[in-house]
């Protein structure tokens, strides 16, 4: 069908202009605007990446101008909005890091036995329904994982386990078993791709030496796939790091500077969410300090996109 | 292909667009009063004007009220700045914000349109009943050193479970009512404690499921959940009193029973829509406080606020 | 490809050794139990995952039920009736954040995508800094979206307040990496013999585009446009800072200033309060979102699937 069109297309163009010299055509201006606009578009989201720097940096130096560094990195309590205020932002930090190892320690093995399962061991038509039934997971709202987190997980496992929690029903291990679960298909699914890319050839090959689907699964794909399998990881933490509305509902907000699962803590991103909605007045320091720990977030997420889109590329490359 | 395309997209649209436009209300009202009223502020008193707002859009179907829940400090940087019509308060305005709103030429009437007895609640399971203000500051002031229920001097009956406080963010005018009346300083508080931000009801579940949470906040939140939290009398140097409406309109609930305001600005008043609301806000509050869990106000104080709000139209 | 042979080879190889090793010193029964042993720790981990997405959908319609019937959508929030109340004003934002959108990301991330795969040298460096920084910025948290949102659009350079259009405009920029990444892949999904047969007929580079690679391309865009377009419409931490945390009784209009509200930002809402009718209305509300996108999913799979072409 496409081609009919192209043939349609050409006749088109001839019928319009008659004799055509064979030197250089018109200059076809449009064609150069077209070009330009689109390029415009492509260069609109390296402006919005400016922005973004702009609008974190600005404030973040003012900050620093009233805030020492030392005074921020340090291990000081986290408490900018009391009376002395005190800036020691690895509390939260740290509280991040804590929901953000529960979350993984969770979805780490679900997303990867079940990529290792919908690769190697299922069968085309139960992949096809398995696969995108887990990441509907990636599709819910975070809101939702946050609302049955705090009034389903936390009791649940307060019964289960009475103590737990220390000050329920906010604990990090919660807010990370819900982050783990909307991870979990961004694991499996890329995951299963870099698995899938690994030739038939390897594994016939093995296979033919005699080795069962355990071997081949482990000892072949596996390591064939493993730039992949750990870009996923790669991603889904940095996805983890920039959770908001699951640990605004079920971490809690008190900077603890612990990984205790059972523990509250405050996240970098919960900070954020809760003291931005506040409306602190511009040109406070209160009102700095998010940008301050806004740079400390995008450094950290922008580390982790570094490293996986490397990875990502590796894999690519081998197979390709 | 490309049209059955455009034709699905077309639908797509149509179809939102019967959404937007089946919500809209275009019925036309008999009072003729129009516009918007922007309120702002605390989170304490938001319910008792989201609640009279709704009632008086039940009678003026025109009439756009929205209210922001910034915290009275928050709210009143907005108030101050001229963005906000009325700021909801939970406590008085303070010298700051009182040059706060003169820099921005922003003139402004109090009206006291409620009463709140700032409860402290504890787990049921404390066999705790009662605390004397100086026992709170052991357990809430910036060094406090108690981390256990044992550890606080003087307290009857004894009762040994690990101390864990919440309470709402420094943007709260109830955090500012509490931290001076307890500490002694307005933002003055142990670093440690459980800060739940705006969200009192966190307060509550994490209250109710830890032996040894305390927690403080409005009684009309007290007064929803009843059941899982217990409230403590507070001895303020002349006995035990628990917090009532009672205890609240007389002030015998000391030092934790407050006023909870209004500041319409003169600006507004300007605006029939606005006065009118006002007028309504006044006269009806009584109404509704009760429903949402509100301490009344008793009828000097009503009358009080009616004339302040006739000597402000002036 | 070339360079990707000895490594292949290398896998290849050690995959042989590790077999052979296994199979010179295997006890076959022990194999096999470690096998099913395997499989049955496979079919655990999937059950995990799925176990806790139907917990999640069930739970929420459980606790929602009792709020279910049509005031949902034809009512607003209510403080004095919670048991009448809906969530008619955040349909409504949301509906017009969306709409918003769409307008917005459809026609500058096909466009960006058409640059990057058909004009753009590989070769620049320019060219290279917009593909690396598209890739970067999908990855942005989306709450830095809305710190940007709240420094650049509603106020600072844009300073258009906090109105609707301002989080419309900053779900956009949120969407518009993986709008632009979509459309990349459905256009390297058209091969190029079919643009080179376009050419060879004399069609400019614009005619082959428009009239043959973007037809082909449709669906596998529309598929990344919808799935963006569902993950704009759940989030909720990028409007919390730019004024979408409000209690709004009307309905909202794009450019007021009243103030707006949407479907995630009242479900977080209702969750914080402290009667539990308010944390039944938002069980209902997350199962009113839950189905809205689940239908949005289904229809991109389905498209995916209807029109994925065979070259």
């Amino acid at each position: 069908m496409e081609a009919r069109d192209a043939l349609e297309m050409a006749r088109g163009i001839g019928a319009d202009k008659p004799p055509r010299s064979l030197r250089s055509s018109s200059p076809r201006y449009g064609e150069k605007v077209i070009k330009y606009v689109l390029v415009v578009c492509a260069v609109l989201s390296v402006l919005t990446t400016t922005a973004i720097l702009v609008s974190l940096l600005l404030p973040t130096i003012g900050f620093f101008e009233q805030v020492s560094f030392g005074d921020f990195f340090s291990t000081e309590s986290w408490a900018p909005n009391l009376e002395p205020p005190s800036f020691g932002v690895f509390n939260i930090i740290v509280g991040t890091l804590s929901t953000t190892l529960w979350g993984l320690i969770v979805a780490i093995p679900v997303g990867f036995l079940s990529a290792i399962y919908l690769s190697e061991y299922a069968s085309p038509r139960v992949r096809k329904v398995i696969k995108p039934i887990l990441e509907v997971l990636a599709g819910i709202p975070t809101v939702a994982f946050g609302v049955f987190a705090v009034t389903f997980l936390s009791p649940l496992v307060g019964d289960a386990l009475p103590g737990f929690i220390k000050t329920p029903p906010f604990a990090a291990g919660i807010a990370g078993l819900a982050i783990g679960l909307m991870i979990v298909p961004i694991i499996s699914s890329i995951s299963d791709d870099a698995m899938r890319a690994v030739p038939g050839g390897l594994r016939e090959g093995a296979y033919a030496l005699g080795a069962g689907k355990f071997t081949v699964s482990t000892r072949v794909v596996v390591p064939a796939a493993i730039s992949g399998i750990v870009a996923s990881i790669v991603l889904a933490t940095s996805r983890a790091l920039g959770e908001t509305m699951i640990v605004l509902l079920a971490a809690g907000k008190s900077p603890n500077l612990t990984l205790d699962p059972g523990a509250s803590v405050q996240t970098m991103t919960a900070f954020i969410g809760t003291t931005a909605t506040g409306d602190i007045a511009t040109g406070t320091i209160s009102y700095d300090t998010i940008f301050a720990v806004g740079v400390v977030l995008f450094v950290m997420t922008l580390f982790m996109n570094m490293i996986s889109i490397r990875l990502v590329r590796k894999f690519r490359e081998v197979y390709e | 292909m490309s049209k059955k395309w455009l034709v699905a997209v077309a639908a797509g649209a149509l179809s939102m667009g019967i959404v937007a436009c089946g919500g809209s209300d275009s019925g036309s009202d008999a009072s003729g009063l129009s516009g918007t009223i922007r309120i702002d502020g605390s989170s304490t008193v938001a319910p008792l004007t989201e609640a009279v707002a709704e009632e008086f859009q039940a009678n003026n179907p025109d009439v756009k009220v929205t209210v922001g829940t910034s915290g009275t400090g928050g709210g009143f940087e907005k108030f101050c700045a001229g963005e906000t019509d009325i700021n909801d308060a939970s406590r008085a305005i303070e010298p700051e914000e009182v040059e706060l709103c003169k820099k921005g030429g922003i003139e402004y009437g109090e009206l006291q349109v409620a009463n709140d007895a700032l409860t402290v609640v504890v787990n049921p399971n404390n066999p705790v009943k009662c605390m004397t203000v100086d026992q709170l500051e052991q357990v809430w002031e910036p060094d406090s050193k108690v981390t256990n229920w044992s550890q606080i001097e003087g307290l009857q009956p004894s009762f040994d479970s690990e101390a864990a406080p919440y309470g709402p963010g420094s943007d709260s005018g109830t955090f500012d009512f509490f931290t001076e009346a307890v500490n002694g300083e307005e933002g003055a508080i142990r670093k440690d404690y459980n800060d739940v931000g705006e969200d009192d009801n966190a307060t509550v579940t994490g209250v109710s499921g830890a032996e040894g949470g305390i927690g403080y906040f409005g009684y009309s939140f007290y007064i929803e959940n009843e059941g899982t939290i217990k409230a403590l009398e507070i001895d303020g140097g002349s006995g035990c009193v628990a917090p009532s409406v009672e205890t609240a309109q007389d002030g015998s609930y000391s030092p934790l029973s407050r006023p909870l305001y209004i500041y319409p600005s003169a600006e507004s008043l300007k605006d029939e829509t606005t006065k009118a609301f006002l007028e309504f806000y006044v006269d009806n509050v009584n109404d509704v406080a009760e429903q949402v869990g509100f301490v009344p106000l008793t009828s000097d104080q009503q009358s009080k606020a009616s004339d302040e709000l006739t000597s402000l139209e002036g | 490809m070339f360079s990707g042979m000895p490594e292949r080879t290398r896998l290849a190889a050690s995959g042989a050794q590790a077999t052979v090793a296994s199979n010179l010193q295997r006890q076959r029964g022990g194999e096999q139990f470690k096998g099913n042993l395997f499989f049955a720790l496979l079919l655990l981990a999937v059950a995990f995952a799925l176990v806790g997405l139907i917990a999640l959908i069930v739970q929420s319609a459980v606790k929602g039920a009792p709020a279910f019937g049509l005031n949902l959508i034809t009512e607003g929030p209510s403080t004095i009736n919670p048991e009448d109340a809906g969530f008619r004003p955040a349909i409504i934002g949301s509906v017009y954040l969306i709409l918003g959108v769409i307008l917005l990301v459809v026609p500058i991330g096909v466009g960006s995508a058409i640059y990057l795969e058909e004009y753009a040298d590989g070769t620049k460096w320019w060219n290279r800094m917009i593909e690396l920084n598209v890739q970067n910025l999908a990855g942005v948290p989306s709450i830095i979206y809305g710190i940007l949102g709240l420094a650049f659009i509603v106020r600072g350079p844009l300073d258009l307040g906090f109105i609707l259009a301002a989080g419309s405009l900053t779900l956009a920029l949120l969407v518009l990496p993986t709008v632009i990444l979509a459309s990349r892949e459905a256009i390297r999904a058209v091969p190029p013999s079919i643009r080179d047969g376009s050419l060879a007929l004399g069609a400019t580079q614009w005619q082959t585009i428009r009239r043959q690679v973007l037809p082909a391309s449709i669906p596998g865009m529309a598929t990344g446009v919808i799935l963006a377009v569902s993950r704009a419409l759940g989030e909720a931490a990028p409007l919390l800072l730019v004024g979408a945390a409000q209690f709004v009784t009307f309905n909202p209009q794009p450019f007021s200033s009243d103030g707006y509200s949407a479907m995630p930002v009242l479900i977080y809402n209702y969750a914080l309060r402290p009667q539990d009718e308010f944390r039944v209305l938002a069980a209902a509300g997350v199962v009113i979102m839950l189905v809205v996108l689940l239908l949005l999913n289904s229809f991109a799979v389905w498209l995916r699937n209807r029109y994925e072409q065979q070259w």
